[in-house]
């Protein structure tokens, strides 16, 4: 029997007490949107007017709320236990299209809702902020070299780091 | 089973009673609520093989995790938009 094994660990016991990737990634993300947020809500604005920058504001903080929930989930449950991880990953899948669906829902026949640059929103933003976070995950993983360093004290900048 | 065939009859009732344009608005809302279920079916499959292909990878290496890790949450994030597209879609369809 496997459990007689001295080398055999269960994947309930294993986790991953070391520093939480996903907690970087997001807040990575978080200050590229708040860069891409006001250019956003700028174009609804012109297209749809003020209605279409309120809707499109609401579709940028959904979508970085998602990341942030997602990542909380997993950083979490990655501290407990592997197998919790995926078992909250998958169901907070369910859980987060869920709310994200249940917020367009309430707020469909809202005055200051347009559906169009609050949909169109939730998707660029989404698709947008991955692949902009994809650019910097990539050249990371293959130059290791290149990865920003943390900053040792506020006032010393270190030019790497762009 | 006699309270499941009267739902059934009266179901049957209600939609012969309907419209053409009424059963086409009907239709079309069964259709893309469908469309939804089916669009979020893919993502669903798609993120349990990502998690469980990554939790084997840090299971046999688990100095990798780190790496493991951030490459798996950025194809899970890539994976849900696909379920947040045909969530869009279904929405522009019903509502817009």
């Amino acid at each position: 029997m496997k459990t007689d094994d001295p080398q055999y660990v269960s994947i309930l016991s294993m986790n991953d007490q070391g520093p939480a990737p996903e907690a970087a990634i997001v807040r990575d993300i978080i200050k590229h949107g708040s860069i891409v947020a006001p250019i956003l809500i700028g174009l609804s604005a012109v297209f749809w007017g003020v209605n279409g920058a309120w809707s499109s504001a609401y579709g940028v903080v959904l979508v970085l709320g998602n990341f942030a929930v997602a990542a909380w989930m997993v950083s979490y449950t990655a501290r407990i236990s592997y197998a919790l991880m995926m078992g909250a990953t998958l169901f907070g899948y369910i859980f987060r299209l869920a709310v994200i669906a249940a917020a367009v829902f309430f707020v469909r026949n809202a005055t200051w809702v347009e559906l169009v640059p609050l949909c169109m929103t939730i998707v660029i933003t989404h698709v947008g902020l991955l692949f902009w976070e994809m650019r910097y995950i990539s050249l990371s993983l293959a130059f290791p070299g290149l990865k920003p360093k943390h900053v040792a004290s506020p006032t010393v900048q270190d030019s790497t780091s762009n | 089973m006699e309270a499941l065939t009267r739902i059934a009859h009266a179901s049957i009732r209600v939609a012969a009673e309907l419209t053409p344009a009424e059963a086409k608005a009907n239709a079309a809302a069964q259709m893309a609520g469908l469309a939804y279920g089916l669009a979020a079916i893919g993502p669903g499959i798609g993120i349990g093989m990502i998690f469980g292909k990554a939790i084997e990878a840090m299971a046999r290496q688990p100095e990798s995790a780190g790496m493991v890790r951030t490459t798996m949450f950025l194809g899970v994030a890539f994976t849900e938009a696909l379920a947040l597209i045909g969530f869009v879609a279904f929405i522009l369809l019903k509502f817009a």
